[in-house]
């Protein structure tokens, strides 16, 4: 990722020009530059303490609040778009299903314990440093340019243009892979007495499912 | 104008990404492991908005479009998957896996 | 015309091409026309073919069709060669072949496999044809292998039965041991001379070596040892009456007329090599005097009317080694032609009465047939008159003239012409014990005669040639085989020993017919007295040179087999094999189930492959 090398040369100078404007605009970049590392040492602790929860309602929303310093963070690099699709659908749909879910369980204070029982202190240890290591070699991967520089903005307008121009395949891919969540999910997820309740048709096609799942793990195991 | 150095960016994207992964690796808990997941795939959408800054070009929301699909997708069979694995086992323990051989 | 000679092999070819792309989908009559017929094609072309050749006077003639191979100056091409040997030799294979493919579609018509039987048959002819064509040495090896492929086929046709099956095995094992030593004879004459090509061979072996020459009689030796494993002789002689467990038709074609001859051809055509070594002359007459006398003494005790007739047929190839050992060529060829005919005569009778009799092989349940079984009794007749060499029959004509060459020969000489005689003696004695147990005494049990065209004219030809063959050949039209083979005055010996030659048999005749004609003498008596059982029994067994073989080969090789059961050369593949379910445990071991592990190994990945990228 060393960007300096590949940067032309006009925009760092134009970099460069950006950095000799007025005062007033350097202290809205100074106020800018505070937004943005307070946001993201937001993001960063509620990620922290998201994961060392044990309640499950309780991570959920912590990751709301790492979601919603997260699309701060996409707007201030700006992507508007970008920070209204994290907010949407992050903090919004994905969130709703999450907690969804979690209703649905109703795990309640037993499971506070087992998580108690199952988050001791000697489990941290190995995972924890496979995490520093590997936080380590992405650090030495980015020797930067260390240099601000301004922040593009790229609107909803262009994005829209790019995305049914040149990438109209992702457009198709997505839809591809969403349309297979949702037939997966909906498989999956149905209850034992919808399956075992089935008209004869639906049964013969469970009994191929589960057999292709099973075909799956020995191809696991061997 | 705002600037930013764009560095710091790709920093919170690499922390919040061990981050998650820490969490994946940590948590016995299936919706917990799903919840770390997202947190990963966020820094990896970070990443490609810092990117998509710096050059100016609209590539890096696409991608970040697609990055969130696949999260929504993910999220969507990964939550019926805890369904089933609820129902099987009375439990959310991952572990709980290791049982299905073939 | 005489470059359509490609078309004599190919119609075989092509009729097993058709009948094995049918797989037996065929309808029965469309089988026997292509099986049958394109042997008939064959024959014709053959006829042509002669008529043309002898009618110009020719010498030789070479068709090259192409090259076959090519490695430096070794380029054997698929060449044809025809002179008057490989004509001879055509004129057995596909007009003999023709009549009992004919014998066959009725013979075989209701066999379940009936169009697998001419699949193989075909491609037998085709190969037999090629191997007499072959211009060059590798060529005839080919269509070599080929008979030996479909002799083992169709010994094991029947193969829901393992006898047949082991018989075919045997048939195909104890052939390869000549094999062997015809493939080894060919790369030290292609060593030496540089060439395979049958008539460049001889013309640069003759300037190469003088006589008596050691590389010269080793590689003889060689090629006399194939020629004794496809020939059925003395050593390599005990598959042929076990190869009696085919169809008779196919004992018929293969292991009488044709395939079994294939040795004696493959000396006649290096005669001039052999020429070169008069010790193997002299080794190829007592192989031959050896194994007809040998043989002859085995069929006067077997029991089984087609291993009668398969012990007679290696004494009669016996005496062609004979022959040739003596450097009679022609009369060797000659004694082979007219075998054709009278042995094919006997095989198809004997396969008329074995079906009369509900497939009965028992000489001693038959018995009385003659008024039974008229026709076939005729014709068994004929044919056991030219197997005895009665004058004027085709056998007499062919074995008076290798007797006589034997008495002047300076490779043969009194004492192999005595065993010749004694030979001709024990033919007249089993042939007649043979005759008169199924046709003469006491009758038993209903026959069935089989009717029909096919069943009787391929048997009238035959009987026909058998009994005129020889004089046509011996008074109006030789064999032409003067421009072949060196010319010499014929033999002349003494009157006395042309006297003896001839009455010799007739004591025979008259001896076996007291015996079990008339039965003034009892056969049984003389047989089970103290001094003959033991021999009797000796005899029977052929000789013991099954149980021979077997102590000496197949007990050690078993034996062996068993100390190293686990093989030593197994070794480097089964450590392969184990290292391989090794590491298949330990990665079985991996895929555990357990998704943290998972996540932890892929990230452990990711940071090796990235500090790996980055920092190195």
């Amino acid at each position: 990722m060393c960007f300096h090398q590949a940067v032309p040369r006009d925009r760092r100078s134009n970099a460069i020009n950006n950095k000799e404007l007025k005062i007033g605009v350097e202290m809205q970049a100074t106020a800018f530059n505070i937004l943005f590392y307070f946001t993201a040492a937001v993001a960063v602790l509620s990620s922290i303490i998201m994961i060392t929860r044990y309640n499950a309602v309780h991570a959920l929303l912590y990751l709301i609040v790492s979601s919603l310093s997260m699309a701060i963070i996409f707007y201030l690099l700006g992507a508007p778009f970008a920070a209204t699709l994290e907010v949407i659908i992050y903090a919004g749909a994905i969130m709703i299903l999450f907690v969804f879910v979690v209703m649905m369980l109703n795990l309640g204070q037993k499971a506070v314990e087992q998580e108690k029982l199952w988050l001791q202190p000697k489990v941290w240890i190995l995972p924890s440093v496979l995490v520093f290591a590997l936080l380590f070699v992405l650090l030495g991967a980015m020797q930067g340019t260390g240099v601000s520089q301004q922040v593009n903005l790229v609107s909803a307008k262009q994005v829209g243009i790019t995305l049914f121009g040149p990438y109209l395949l992702v457009v198709e891919l997505a839809s591809f892979l969403l349309l297979a969540g949702l037939i997966g999910a909906y498989h999956i997820a149905r209850s034992p007495d919808a399956r075992a309740g089935g008209t004869a048709r639906q049964h013969d096609i469970d009994q191929n499912v589960d057999r292709v799942g099973g075909n799956q793990e020995q191809g696991g195991q061997a | 104008m705002n600037t930013v150095i764009i560095d710091h960016a790709l920093l919170l994207a690499a922390i919040l990404f061990c981050i998650g992964l820490l969490g994946v690796l940590v948590r016995r808990n299936i919706i917990l492991m799903l919840i770390s997941m997202e947190v990963m795939l966020n820094a990896t959408g970070l990443a490609f908005i810092a990117a998509g800054s710096y050059w100016g070009q609209a590539d890096g929301q696409i991608m970040f479009i697609a990055v969130v699909t696949l999260g929504a997708a993910e999220v969507a069979v990964g939550l019926g998957l805890t369904l089933l694995l609820f129902k099987r086992y009375n439990s959310v323990d991952v572990d709980n896996l290791k049982q299905l051989r073939g | 015309m005489l470059n359509l000679l490609w078309l004599v092999p190919f119609f075989p070819f092509l009729g097993f091409v058709l009948l094995v792309s049918t797989s037996g989908k065929m309808p029965k009559p469309w089988t026997t026309m292509i099986g049958a017929g394109s042997i008939g094609l064959a024959a014709l072309t053959t006829a042509l073919i002669a008529y043309e050749f002898l009618s110009q006077d020719m010498t030789s003639f070479q068709l090259h069709l192409w090259t076959w191979m090519e490695a430096g100056n070794f380029a054997p091409g698929f060449s044809l060669y025809l002179d008057g040997l490989a004509l001879s030799m055509l004129f057995v294979i596909t007009g003999v072949g023709f009549l009992i493919h004919i014998y066959a579609s009725g013979y075989m018509y209701d066999d379940e496999d009936f169009p697998r039987f001419f699949t193989y048959t075909n491609l037998f002819v085709a190969a037999m044809v090629m191997l007499v064509l072959a211009d060059n040495l590798v060529l005839l090896f080919l269509g070599w292998e080929g008979v030996g492929l479909c002799s083992f086929l169709l010994i094991g046709f029947w193969y829901k039965d393992p006898a047949n099956g082991l018989a075919a095995r045997k048939a195909f094992v104890v052939t390869r041991v000549g094999d062997t030593a015809f493939a080894i004879g060919l790369f030290l004459l292609y060593k030496h001379v540089g060439t395979l090509d049958i008539q460049e061979a001889m013309i640069k072996a003759k300037l190469l070596w003088t006589e008596d020459n050691a590389t010269a009689s080793l590689i003889c030796a060689l090629l006399l040892g194939g020629a004794v494993g496809k020939s059925a002789q003395l050593p390599l002689q005990t598959w042929l009456p076990d190869a009696m467990a085919g169809p008779t038709p196919v004992s018929a074609l293969i292991h009488a007329a044709t395939m079994v001859t294939a040795g004696v051809y493959l000396i006649a055509r290096n005669h001039e090599l052999f020429l070169l070594s008069p010790d193997m002359m002299y080794a190829v007459a007592v192989v031959g005097v050896l194994t007809l006398l040998m043989s002859g003494f085995t069929a006067l005790t077997q029991s089984d009317l087609k291993r009668v007739l398969a012990y007679s047929t290696i004494s009669q190839i016996g005496y062609m080694f004979l022959a040739l050992g003596v450097g009679a060529w022609s009369s060797a060829i000659f004694h082979l032609m007219t075998h054709a005919f009278f042995k094919a005569l006997l095989f198809l009778t004997a396969g008329t009465i074995i079906l009369s009799l509900h497939h009965e092989q028992n000489i001693f349940k038959m018995g009385g047939l003659v008024k039974r079984l008229p026709l076939p009794c005729i014709l068994f007749f004929i044919g056991c008159l030219g197997l005895i060499a009665v004058p004027p029959t085709s056998g007499f004509w062919s074995k008076e003239q290798i007797l006589n060459a034997t008495w002047e020969s300076s490779t043969g000489g009194p004492l192999i012409w005595l065993g010749a005689v004694l030979g001709a003696f024990m033919t007249a004695l089993y042939t007649t014990r043979m005759f008169c147990i199924v046709f003469l005494g006491p009758s038993n049990g209903d026959v069935h005669e089989p009717k029909g065209f096919k069943f009787v004219a391929p048997l009238v030809v035959l009987a026909f040639l058998a009994l005129v063959g020889g004089v046509f050949v011996e008074t109006a039209w030789q064999l032409p085989l003067s421009n072949v083979f060196p010319g010499g005055h014929a033999p002349h010996p003494p009157t006395v020993i042309v006297v003896i030659a001839i009455a010799t048999p007739f004591l025979g005749i008259a001896i076996s017919y007291l015996f079990y004609g008339k039965r003034v003498f009892s056969a049984e008596k003389f047989a089970n007295s103290a001094l003959m059982k033991p021999l009797k029994t000796f005899f029977d067994s052929g000789w013991a040179m099954d149980w021979f073989y077997d102590l000496l080969l197949v007990k050690p090789y078993q034996w062996l087999a068993k100390i190293n059961k686990k093989d030593c050369v197994n070794l480097l593949p089964d450590a392969s094999s184990a290292a391989a379910k090794i590491l298949h445990a330990a990665l079985s071991m991996t895929q555990n189930g357990q998704l943290r592990l998972y996540v932890g190994v892929m990230g452990t990945a990711a940071l090796f492959v990235i500090f790996v990228v980055v920092f190195l």
